[in-house]
């Protein structure tokens, strides 16, 4: 195991956590006024008519695919009696799905941001720099895929290497030589990954931090003070719905 | 009973000449700045014609307002929470900024700048949001004064909404018999849909004074607010990415000064004052079940300001004396509810707007004229109204959601003081039997005479100035002079546009006019 890899897979790691979570916060907290999905709706909506939902929800499944990837132990599965094979193929079909929907979707939306003028001229080179590592990452996690599959390269369970080395790094005992000798596409896509989690905070993608949840629960009017007091407004939330303070 | 007080306004329209000082006011004050160059916080429209944005009144595009369900609730015509939660992505009903139009400016530069050649140099217009060249197709008052000709006036959702024989009447005479000027604000509604759309909980109504607000800091963007809003009262800001609207002055408002459109109006048409209203039966009168019965049911959320009942639960709430002072002197609540001449705007939609309308009488007045009759004497006046259906349907369908005899009702109470007030002052006999015609006494019609026609500045507005022993600080006050020179960098932070700290409006606009000026 090399310095490169401790770099790589023990320190990279809290790096990325590191400026995700302090970054997060610094920009909340300073620049809230900026904190916003820059919507480019305004300018185009056919075409986003149709990318923006196939890429965010084809990006929400890709998430859920993950958490269970990675934060489920291969024993916990094989205990309740799913056999590698079958959690192999099932992964690999929905992941399948899931993936061309995001690539898809990223596809249309960067073909949509270069051919309108109006949007164009919109996109910062923040943004720029942000949909490099974006789709470097979607396509990186897609050929780990294919790899894993064994379409390129030979096939890999990634639940005996990958997914024990991210828990590894979440428990706070770095257990980089679990990384060393994955498939390249497997490294590739967790290096470009982290590094995506370094820029976050720093660019548009905030947006998903925010995903407003609570509008589900409040009531529907809301009455602030002056002084920024929230108070009893005419209408109450729905029975059972617990009061968002806004 | 839980009385809450709202700031709200009053326009007569038969004194507005359409001279669009408001709108450019408005616009040098609140919009001036990159991302809203295409807004009209304040717009006039002539109608009829289509408004701004175009058919922004049709609402089975843009899915505004709110309607009611079966069950009898409440429910925002755009859909359920979680369907707005689900389009969120790309909110369908979002409207396009050909909408209301692309901004442009012209090379103005060329003219000074260009080689000697054979041709004149040119300024042509380029648009603000490429910077190419373009073609100037519309604009937010392109059909201005009937512009356009029944082109565009075929295209106007209320015409539309008439039955067919009535359009083509119209078409065929509209231009002789009646157009008046619509100048809109958002209407700081009661049961505001903007804020039941927002997801981040954002759009807020002040609970001192009922204007509605956008939070900058709070707003992330979801656009939910431009389409909810029936009005279009909600302008998505494309460099800041946030939604902004018209904030009613509030700064102003705030030291006792009426907004800067009331303030430069030509016609002097606008009022400002308090209304005091029952925020506990909000719900209940925006759901009443018939759209004709949407006005009355906005009437008697109006709350009575000499009625002891009233004072005593004003007092609990903790409403300021000096507040309840200026509520009894209101003038938008007299010309709302007492003489009944006022009407708010498509009570159809829901939301309770509270920024009223006198419909105009002069179509009317000026078709008797023009066909030799006159048309100041209170019998013609009477008959004309009862026989000229279009202009009347058409107002209805504004102002009482199709429910002729409450426009019928305020314009002969108008017809009635044009009457009355011209015996006085050609020196005759004046005649009782006149307001009594309409159901008001001889003092009351005077009275409402001098709101109306004389409208001293005072009557017109009256404008309690905010407690800020109420607020905790005001916007103002938080800001020392180190932070002016930190909003240097205003248009420029490392995060795009105007990152850092908000900057407050009035520094923000005495930085953006020192810039101007020194350049
Ligand atoms: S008119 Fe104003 S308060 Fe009413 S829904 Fe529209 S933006 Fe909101
Ligand atoms: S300034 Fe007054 S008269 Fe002129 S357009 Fe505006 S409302 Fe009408």
């Amino acid at each position: 195991m090399s310095s490169l890899d401790i770099m790589l897979w023990s320190v990279l790691p809290y790096a990325a956590i590191g400026s995700f979570v302090v970054g997060s916060i610094w920009r909340y907290r300073y620049d809230k006024f900026n904190w916003t999905t820059r919507s480019s709706q305004i300018y185009e909506g056919k075409m986003l008519r149709i990318a923006g939902p196939l890429f965010h929800l084809g990006l929400f499944a890709v998430i859920g695919g993950h958490i269970v990837g990675l934060l489920i132990p291969m024993k916990w599965t094989n205990a309740i009696g799913v056999s590698q094979e079958m959690y192999h193929v099932g992964a690999i079909t929905m992941g399948s799905f899931a993936g061309v929907a995001t690539l898809l979707g990223i596809a249309l939306l960067i073909y949509r941001r270069r051919t309108t003028d109006t949007v164009f001229v919109a996109t910062t080179k923040n943004d720029k720099t942000m949909y490099i590592f974006l789709v470097a990452t979607l396509l990186a996690g897609s050929s780990a895929t294919l790899s894993s599959a064994g379409v390129i390269g030979t096939e890999h369970n990634y639940r005996e290497t990958v997914s024990p080395w991210f828990r590894s790094i979440l428990l706070f005992r770095p257990d980089a030589a679990l990384m060393a000798n994955t498939p390249l596409a497997f490294r590739i896509h967790a290096v470009v990954g982290m590094l995506l989690f370094i820029i976050w905070p720093f660019t548009r993608l905030v947006h998903a931090m925010t995903a407003p949840v609570g509008y589900m629960f409040r009531p529907p009017i809301i009455y602030r003070t002056r002084d920024g007091r929230s108070v009893a407004g005419n209408r109450k939330a729905r029975p059972g719905w617990e009061k968002v303070k806004y | 009973m839980k009385v809450m007080a709202q700031m709200g306004m009053v326009m007569n329209l038969d004194k507005c000449i359409g001279c669009h000082t408001c709108s450019v006011t408005c616009k040098q004050a609140w919009t001036n700045r990159s991302g809203l160059e295409y807004a009209w916080f304040n717009n006039v429209e002539t109608r009829p014609g289509q408004g701004y944005p175009r058919r922004y009144e049709d609402q089975e595009k843009a899915k505004g307002g709110w309607i009611r369900t079966k069950g009898g609730r409440l429910k925002l015509k755009g859909g359920s929470k979680a369907r707005r939660l689900l389009s969120i992505f790309s909110n369908p009903r979002m409207l396009n900024i050909k909408d209301y139009y692309e901004p442009w400016t012209y090379e103005y530069d060329n003219l000074i700048t260009a080689p000697l050649g054979q041709q004149t140099p040119v300024a042509r217009p380029k648009s603000l949001l490429t910077g190419k060249p373009m073609k100037i197709e519309w604009s937010a008052n392109w059909d201005d004064d009937l512009g356009g000709g029944p082109v565009n006036i075929e295209k106007d959702p209320i015409l539309q909404k008439l039955a067919e024989d009535v359009t083509t009447k119209v078409k065929l005479e509209f231009e002789q018999t009646f157009m008046f000027y619509l100048p809109r604000i958002c209407e700081h509604c009661l049961n505001p849909a903007c804020v039941a759309a927002c997801p981040s909980g954002a759009i807020y109504k002040r609970a001192e004074d009922g204007i509605v607000l956008v939070d900058q800091q709070q707003c992330k963007g979801w656009r939910m607010c431009v389409s909810a809003c029936p009005y279009k009262k909600i302008y998505f800001n494309h460099k800041t990415g946030k939604a902004e609207k018209c904030t009613m002055c509030y700064p102003r408002l705030e030291i006792g000064l009426p907004t800067v459109c009331a303030e430069t109006c030509v016609g002097r048409l606008r009022y400002l004052g308090l209304f005091l209203y029952d925020a506990d039966k909000v719900n209940g009168a925006a759901s009443v079940e018939n759209d004709q019965d949407l006005y009355e049911a906005q009437m008697d959320l109006l709350l009575d300001p000499d009625d002891p009942e009233v004072l005593a639960a004003a007092r609990a709430e903790g409403m300021p004396e000096d507040w309840i002072a200026a509520a009894q002197k209101s003038p938008v609540y007299k010309l709302a509810k007492v003489y009944r001449v006022a009407l708010p705007l498509h009570p159809e939609y829901r939301t309770m707007p509270m920024v009223w309308y006198v419909p105009p009488l002069s179509p009317i007045v000026d078709v008797l004229t023009e066909t030799g009759h006159d048309g100041e004497e209170v019998g013609n006046l009477f008959g004309a109204i009862e026989a000229l259906r279009i202009p009347l349907e058409y107002l209805a369908e504004m102002f009482s959601a199709g429910d002729v005899s409450v426009v019928t009702g305020t314009l002969r109470k108008l017809s009635a003081m044009r009457s009355y007030m011209r015996d006085i002052n050609l020196g005759r006999e004046p005649r009782a039997e006149i307001p009594e015609a309409v159901g008001m006494t001889e003092e009351s019609i005077y009275e409402m005479y001098r709101l109306l026609a004389i409208a001293k500045y005072e009557d017109r507005y009256v404008i309690p100035a905010a407690h800020t022993e109420q607020a905790k600080e005001l916007d103002h006050l938080g800001c020392s002079l180190d932070g002016i020179e930190g909003v240097e960098n205003f248009g420029g932070g490392p995060f795009g546009q105007s990152s850092g700290n908000p900057v407050p409006v009035t520094i923000e606009s005495f930085l953006m006019a020192k810039e101007r000026q020194t350049k």
